[in-house]
């Protein structure tokens, strides 16, 4: 039976570029022939052996890992987006995830000096600048301040970068997967700034990390003073190191690089700092040589996460569940719509769970497939009415060298197979 | 005033805060005191950077490119470096002092950050004689070209963001949809093993 669950798996992940066509089918004629018809399903008719002897017990797994048959559930690298891994990205498997919040283990990595292990005993928080008192924390320290639990998306500002100008990467692991949700449970920025006491001309904060790239964002005060967090949990546990750990800031809505790991110290100031990550990275350059600088927000945004490319139909015709992900730097999704032709005819999708802002929504559209090719496409509205835009729309405006900020819908073409393929569309 | 509310964390030493304050600013506040030539950042440059970066800036492999590609903003294919598009010479000095030689941070004294700092500049044309000696006191003198072709977020300007307009949805667009471009054909997916033939584009 083990055959049978890693038949399916290893089909499920080859179908991801060789068009799907040899995993379902495959599988569903072996299971309804011969035997298995004539005397019934073996799995069913056989006692299994997890049926007779007993498993693991209870110390066997003191902190559990995903079942064997979900090893294929992973991050990814692509490695010749990078000089090397050390400061690089990977991706979060979105095409294997469900509702809204990612597991810890599977939320991506964007390191610029790789992962700092850092000690919490020796960690500390500082806070400098246009202050009354500069003053350092200790963890200690940061947990005794009123805490608060919030859920948001992190999303790379460069998410969907390497599709602007065109279809590249073949699975929205890969085209999307800079992203993750998960629950923050830490402290209001804005305790830690008053704690401190801001001077009046204080209208910047830079947060800086404690790794080797030492990253550095400038912050405006009002955002800081609005939502942002120090955070020390994600979804009830410590932050992973490779999420900051022991402590990071979460910028609800804004760009991923802005949400500083190691978070070591906060500097108030009354100019942005114009550090290496908000001149030479992080501004989007336009068809014109001029370049955008503080582009914060992420905008309203959506993809399909199956059928997708990794994700082919192996079902054959008939009833055909699409689900997806829709999110927004603006509050929460107010709507998604779903396109089978190519955005010629939209339907309202579904929207299922909980609808927080600034957090990733799950939405599902379901039809009856009637085996002929398609070309599906989400468009998600946020609640300030922003509507999510084609490619082509953010090409006009911005020419194709932006690198960042890329929400433009996409397109999976799913042939006659069910194979799904990342493609560009008239 | 301060530490009203919790009464939590102690008073930062001035030791401390020096220790950890290192950011440079466009007006030059935190800057140290130092100077370096452009001869002594060629040498310095040669041992701790040119593996990466290449001889000239040209950079190796897909290590950043540091100088060159002024003018060419506009291309296809535009080379971002620190002539062609940094606006500020403080993110040079910031950078390379907080984060640069990658994998041993935080090994260059403040004058061999003044000298490599000239070096750059002597690389990319803005400076052109080795003896060229970059100081706190001339540093906020010097302007990169680029300066004034960043702007600040407009995005809200652009037609697509035109709020409350109910989307299209029957009849949107005539006729089938039609393929203009497949991911497949590109073929750099992993495990689908074109990693050999990588294209242009990727982060960094």
């Amino acid at each position: 039976m083990d055959d049978l669950k890693a038949a399916a798996t290893a089909a499920t992940r080859r179908g991801f570029l060789k068009t799907g066509l040899l995993g379902g089918a495959a599988l569903a004629g072996s299971l309804a022939s011969g035997r298995a018809m004539a005397e019934g399903d073996p799995v069913i008719t056989e006692i299994q052996d997890w049926n007779r002897y007993p498993g693991d017990g209870v110390d066997a797994r003191p902190y559990g890992q995903p079942s064997q048959f979900e090893s294929h559930v992973v991050r990814k690298n692509v490695p010749w987006l990078t000089s090397d891994t050390i400061s690089s990205i990977n991706f979060t498997p979105l095409h294997e995830l469900e509702g809204i919040i990612t597991p810890n283990g599977l939320c991506f990595e964007r390191h610029h000096a790789g992962i700092a292990e850092i000690d919490p005993a020796n960690h500390r928080l500082m806070i400098n600048g246009l202050v009354d008192k500069p003053l350092v924390f200790t963890m200690a320290d940061l947990k005794r301040f009123p805490r608060e639990n919030r859920v948001y998306f992190l999303e790379c500002a460069a998410n969907t970068g390497m599709e602007w100008r065109g279809s590249q990467l073949n699975g929205c692991q890969y085209t999307h997967g800079m992203i993750h949700c998960v629950m923050y449970t830490g402290v209001r920025l804005k305790h830690i700034l008053e704690e401190a006491g801001v001077k009046a001309a204080g209208s910047w904060v830079l947060a800086e990390g404690a790794d080797a790239s030492a990253m550095t964002r400038s912050i405006p005060m009002e955002k800081a003073l609005d939502d942002c967090m120090v955070a020390f949990a994600m979804n009830g546990e410590a932050l992973r190191p490779e999420q900051g750990y022991p402590i990071r800031l979460v910028v609800p809505g804004w760009e991923g690089n802005m949400w500083v790991k190691w978070l070591r110290r906060l500097e108030v100031g009354d100019q942005p700092w114009q550090q290496r990550e908000e001149t030479s990275k992080y501004t989007d350059l336009l068809a014109n040589g001029k370049a955008r600088r503080f582009t914060w927000k992420m905008d309203v945004k959506s993809v399909i996460t199956s059928p997708s490319p990794q994700v082919p139909i192996v079902h054959g015709k008939g009833r055909t569940l699409v689900s997806g992900l829709a999110w927004s730097g603006s509050g929460t999704i107010k709507r998604v719509d779903v396109s089978i032709d190519g955005g010629r005819n939209w339907h309202a999708a579904r929207i299922d769970g909980p609808s927080l802002p600034m957090a990733l929504h799950r939405f599902y559209y379901e039809f009856d497939w009637d085996g002929s090719e398609i070309f599906l496409q989400s468009r998600a509205i946020d609640e300030s009415g922003f509507v999510q835009p084609t490619k082509d729309q953010l090409r006009a405006v911005r020419g194709e060298n932006s690198i960042y900020h890329n929400n433009g819908i996409q397109t999976w073409h799913v042939n006659k197979d069910g194979g799904v393929e990342n493609v560009e569309i008239s | 005033g301060a530490g009203a509310h919790f009464k939590l964390g102690r008073e930062a030493t001035e030791a401390e805060v020096a220790a950890w304050d290192i950011d440079v600013r466009p007006d030059g506040l935190g800057l140290p005191e130092g100077r370096g030539t452009v001869a002594q950042g060629q040498e310095l440059y040669d041992e701790n950077c040119a593996s990466c970066h290449g001889d000239f800036g040209e950079a190796i492999g897909r290590w950043p490119v540091l100088a060159g590609g002024q003018g060419t903003l506009t291309d296809e294919r535009p080379e971002k470096t620190v002539g062609s598009y940094w606006p500020y010479l403080s993110t040079v000095y910031d950078y390379v002092r907080r984060a640069m030689p990658f994998g041993n941070a935080r090994s260059l004294s403040d004058d061999d950050v003044y000298a490599l700092t000239a070096y750059i500049l002597y690389l990319n044309d803005v400076v052109d004689d080795e003896d060229f000696e970059l100081s706190k006191d001339n540093f906020a003198s010097i302007k990169l070209s680029n300066e004034d072709n960043f702007i600040d977020d407009d995005r809200d300007s652009e037609p697509h963001y035109a709020r409350d307009i109910e989307p299209c949805m029957t009849d949107c667009i005539p006729g089938k949809a039609e393929i203009k471009m497949h991911a497949a054909v590109l073929d750099v997916t992993p495990e689908n093993a074109g990693d050999d033939d990588a294209p242009a584009g990727g982060i960094d």
